[in-house]
């Protein structure tokens, strides 16, 4: 019994930082009070450039470190500039977030799926990044393999919640990101640039996105599908509702979900005749459950998330 | 303003889109190295060749057109539905339960019901996320995604399980999960080829939805709530109910394509059925101008491109995808479009411009 947790809680660190990534770049945006549905495109052509490349350079075999970490720098620029464009969209056009966003997903995935089919072709694998076993502290009994044996990626992941946290709420930047998103229009008359403020918000977010994309054909699955996002974006979208837009909370949902998919693969592996299909649905029934308690008490929740501001207009 | 002024401008953006679709799709097959006009040759002419061709272009029109039509009910009620996919999943699942379970009650009564079925099992799994926006508040978006995923696992299971066909039991794991096929008293008689009388039914429903939105007093409350929903409120309009019936009323739709799929060109539920129509009916609802007389051409436009794609591959080997990007780019560019040139200032000036032109000429 012990190993079968040991087992689940060592999954939950590694399989969790591509939703916390997504998450934490999505909280950024609605932070700035942009919707931004379109993660789960964001994050396939992340996955895709991610794995494109080191595959690119050793054709499914051994390659350099600095080819992965290449991968990861092109799929944060990748995301970074669809989350220009998704700005362009919503902040200078002021579309409707939520359709464009669907919009933006569409185009991601399938741009990915064509794109892969063509430079990569079939399920090509590639060699992926290591574990770290850090000395001495990874040999301790079961915290060793639930905290200490993962990819580096992984460490720098959850090195960044604080980061995101000091970025948000002690910074002038994150102060300007909060306000643009609570009222723009004081943020306006302070002389805060609210579209300039929300278009970089758009792109750290984008860029954090491309990561998680990247992370999961790059470290995790080390390889690329067209089902290999499979909803992690709207899941992380979901999550920043759960994590009430507060860096550590969306960091306890991420673990949360990841512990209910870990359940999955667990099932499969011990070969239970537990159908496996119900043990698939659980993180998406968890999502719309969490969803339902939390939506209706929405205080914490930018007040002008989704709704696109004009200078010129009276409200 | 005149009439037809607001409709060439309301065209005017579908085609803005189109093109927009075109360009970005050029550019990425010219980065794939396809040859640009062949594929657009393949997608949009060679379909329309010979009847064999044409046939599947408006197979593929029928749900599309079916799902568009629902969820223009759940957009102009202020609520996107992007469940179709799991809703139509879950109208299969009722539709071939019923047809199992009675295969022996006759055609004129089994048919009906099963489509009843379908109606039902599609509106239920529209209710849920309805329900949730109009009491709890829940985001439809997320919540309808959920609701796919879960679907779609629910549909293999069942398929896996008590559907499966005892042919392919004895098979074990090699065998494909799908059901038996189904008796010939659910099936939708054919036109010709394997084009089905669900022609008709689409086109009697396009009828019927343009009478419920706009002749009926339902409608207008439904239109009332997506249009301002605390004026209609003011108003005494109960906007949490029509938000919730609005989305029942799509998930039904969604429902009833997919049964009217299952009876008219599958005849069992198989694993596939759904093929990205959910998906693919925002897309046409949009491009249809969220409207019943708009949406049958533009369901026939994307029939015609998604099985355009189907001959891509083995034609100019350019992946089926290449629709999905197109389908991302033109809701995107639509709404967009929509939001930059609906700008009334700008419309006006428009129009003082076109029709001082006129009268100098005149």
């Amino acid at each position: 019994m012990l190993a079968i947790l040991t087992n689940m809680l060592s999954m939950c660190i590694p399989f969790s930082v591509a939703l916390l990534l997504a998450s934490i770049g999505e909280m950024f945006n609605q932070r700035a009070g942009v919707f931004n549905l379109g993660c789960e495109g964001v994050m396939a052509m992340g996955a895709f450039i991610g794995m494109l490349i080191p595959f690119a350079a050793g054709g499914g075999g051994a390659v350099s470190e600095w080819y992965n970490v290449l991968g990861f720098a092109a799929a944060a620029v990748l995301g970074a500039l669809l989350g220009l464009f998704f700005g362009v969209v919503t902040i200078t056009f002021r579309a409707p977030q939520g359709i464009a966003g669907i919009g933006l997903q569409m185009f991601g995935v399938g741009t990915a799926g064509t794109l892969f089919r063509h430079f990569v072709g079939g399920t090509q694998s590639i060699p992926g990044i290591p574990d770290i076993e850090i000395p001495l502290l990874s040999r301790i009994p079961f915290l060793g393999d639930v905290f200490f044996s993962h990819n580096a990626v992984a460490y720098l992941a959850y090195l960044f919640i604080p980061v995101a946290w000091y970025i948000l709420f002690k910074t002038p930047w994150g102060l300007k990101v909060r306000a643009v998103g609570t009222n723009p229009r004081a943020a306006d008359s302070m002389g805060i640039n609210v579209s300039r403020t929300r278009y970089e918000a758009l792109m750290l977010g984008g860029a954090l996105a491309g990561l998680a994309g990247a992370y999961l054909s790059i470290a995790q699955a080390k390889m690329f599908s067209d089902t290999l996002i499979s909803g992690r974006g709207f899941i992380a979208v979901a999550l920043v509702y759960f994590g009430h837009w507060h860096p550590l909370q969306i960091m306890g949902g991420a673990l949360l979900f990841t512990f209910a998919q870990t359940f999955q693969t667990q099932i499969q592996s011990m070969g239970i005749s537990f159908p496996y299909e119900l043990a698939v649905m659980l993180p998406y029934v968890l999502v719309i459950v969490v969803l339902s308690f939390t939506s209706r008490n929405q205080t914490t929740a930018p007040t002008s998330l989704g709704k696109p501001f004009n200078r010129e207009m009276r409200t | 303003m005149t009439r037809s002024f607001k409709i060439a401008f309301k065209i005017a953006i579908i085609l803005i889109a189109a093109l927009a679709a075109v360009l970005i799709a050029s550019i990425i097959l010219w980065m794939i190295g396809a040859d640009v006009g062949a594929t657009f040759y393949t997608i949009c002419i060679v379909p329309l060749t010979n009847s064999l061709h044409l046939t599947e272009v408006l197979i593929r029109a029928i749900p599309l057109c079916i799902i568009a039509l629902g969820i223009t009910v759940a957009y102009r009620s202020g609520i996107i539905n992007i469940g179709a996919e799991g809703q139509m999943a879950m109208g299969i699942l009722a539709f071939t339960g019923v047809a199992l379970a009675f295969p022996s009650v006759p055609r004129p009564l089994l048919l009906p019901l099963a489509l009843i079925a379908a109606v039902i099992g599609g509106g239920i799994w529209g209710f849920i996320p309805g329900i949730l926006k109009a009491k709890l508040n829940v985001s439809e978006l997320l919540s309808t995604v959920m609701l796919n995923y879960i679907a779609a696992q629910f549909y293999s299971l069942c398929l896996r399980t008590i559907y499966l066909d005892p042919a392919e039991q004895g098979l074990g794991a090699a065998g494909t999960p799908q059901s038996m096929r189904l008796t010939d008293n659910v099936w939708i008689g054919r036109i010709s080829g394997r084009l089905h009388y669900g022609l008709i039914i689409a086109l009697v429903l396009a009828f019927l939805i343009f009478f419920l939105m706009w002749k009926t007093t339902i409608g207008f409350r439904m239109r009332a709530a997506g249009a301002e929903a605390r004026a209609a409120r003011y108003g005494g309009i109960n906007v949490a109910f029509y938000v919730a019936l609005a989305m029942v009323i799509s998930g039904a739709f969604s429902g009833l394509a997919g049964g009217i799929e299952i009876a008219g060109v599958h005849r069992r539920a198989i694993e596939g059925v759904t093929n990205n129509y959910g998906f693919s009916g925002v897309v046409v609802a949009l491009f249809g101008g969220l409207h019943p007389f708009g949406i049958v051409p533009a369901s026939f436009f994307f029939g015609l491109l998604i099985y355009g794609a189907t001959l891509a591959p083995s034609r100019v080997g350019v992946p089926a995808n290449i629709v999905q990007v197109m389908q991302g780019v033109i809701i995107i560019v639509i709404v967009t479009a929509q939001m930059v040139l609906s700008n009334t200032y700008f419309q006006d000036r428009l129009w003082r411009r076109i029709s001082h032109r006129m009268k100098k000429e005149a």
